[in-house]
């Protein structure tokens, strides 16, 4: 089963709630639980959220997720064309964030990272940012070999 | 199921019904509204009720820490109760755990 999307939207705050809506509904195809869906939705609100602060700085532009579905696998690509990040290492570090005034708690790629299986970044400074993140849906924990 | 959060004074506390949803788009305006309370009703104690909310990313976090950071001055405190499995989780996840008050429910 290969199933695409594509999602093209102003870089509003109030399109982060329809982000990570949307994709959650089109995951439902790989028969999540609920907490698969939540990390999912979560780690998409942060890279949203990270596209209008911090590539747009709130000023206006449009942020599109590419969005497949292989087999039990959800692969997430978050593009932006804001400001892009010169240092993406520090930019990752936990706690770490460049906003302090607005109260971001610098959490958000620590967040990306905890509830997704693999996170890639790739920024260029003045053409923007794209967050690669894959998640394997459905796999057995080691505790339910026990049950 | 409320979409905007609602406000309660009780004694010194404050008791802030969260919504739904919390994420950027909301939790700029709910810090500004209880760090109003806390400034110009002499409130000391912050209870967040999260039995609403579905919701929750690390704007959330920015809250309760920038919270924090107000009461702790006067020996306030921060309460939290009826969180999901979500909440809980990143909640966790940011380690500002041990500076709130978790209420568990019977």
């Amino acid at each position: 089963m290969k199933n695409q999307m594509h999602l093209e939207f102003s870089a509003d705050s109030a399109n982060e709630s329809f982000a990570r809506v949307t994709v959650a509904a089109f995951m439902m195809n790989l028969n999540p639980t609920v907490e698969e869906l939540s990390d999912v939705k979560t780690a998409v609100s942060e890279a949203v959220t990270n596209a209008i602060i911090h590539g747009y700085e709130g000023k206006e532009g449009r942020i599109s997720i590419r969005c497949k579905l292989e087999e039990r696998t959800i692969d997430l690509e978050i593009e932006d064309k804001g400001k892009g990040i010169s240092d993406i290492p520090k930019a990752m570090e936990p706690m770490f964030t460049t906003k302090p005034d607005l109260e971001r708690s610098g959490m958000g790629f620590a967040f990306m990272e905890a509830f997704m299986d693999e996170l890639e970044v790739t920024s260029t400074v003045n053409e923007g940012t794209t967050v690669h993140m894959k998640k394997r849906i459905g796999v057995l924990t080691p505790q339910d070999d026990f049950l | 199921m409320n979409a905007v959060e609602e406000y309660k004074i009780i004694g010194d506390y404050l008791c802030v019904q969260m919504p739904k949803e919390i994420d950027h788009h909301n939790a700029e305006s709910i810090s500004e509204k209880i760090d109003q309370f806390i400034v110009k009703r002499n409130v000391n104690h912050v209870l967040f009720d999260f039995s609403e909310t579905e919701f929750m990313d690390s704007s959330g976090i920015g809250i309760l820490v920038g919270r924090y950071k107000k009461v702790a001055c006067f020996q306030g405190k921060i309460y939290l109760i009826h969180m999901n499995a979500q909440i809980k989780k990143i909640l966790s996840l940011s380690g500002i755990a041990k500076y709130m008050e978790i209420l568990e429910e019977r």
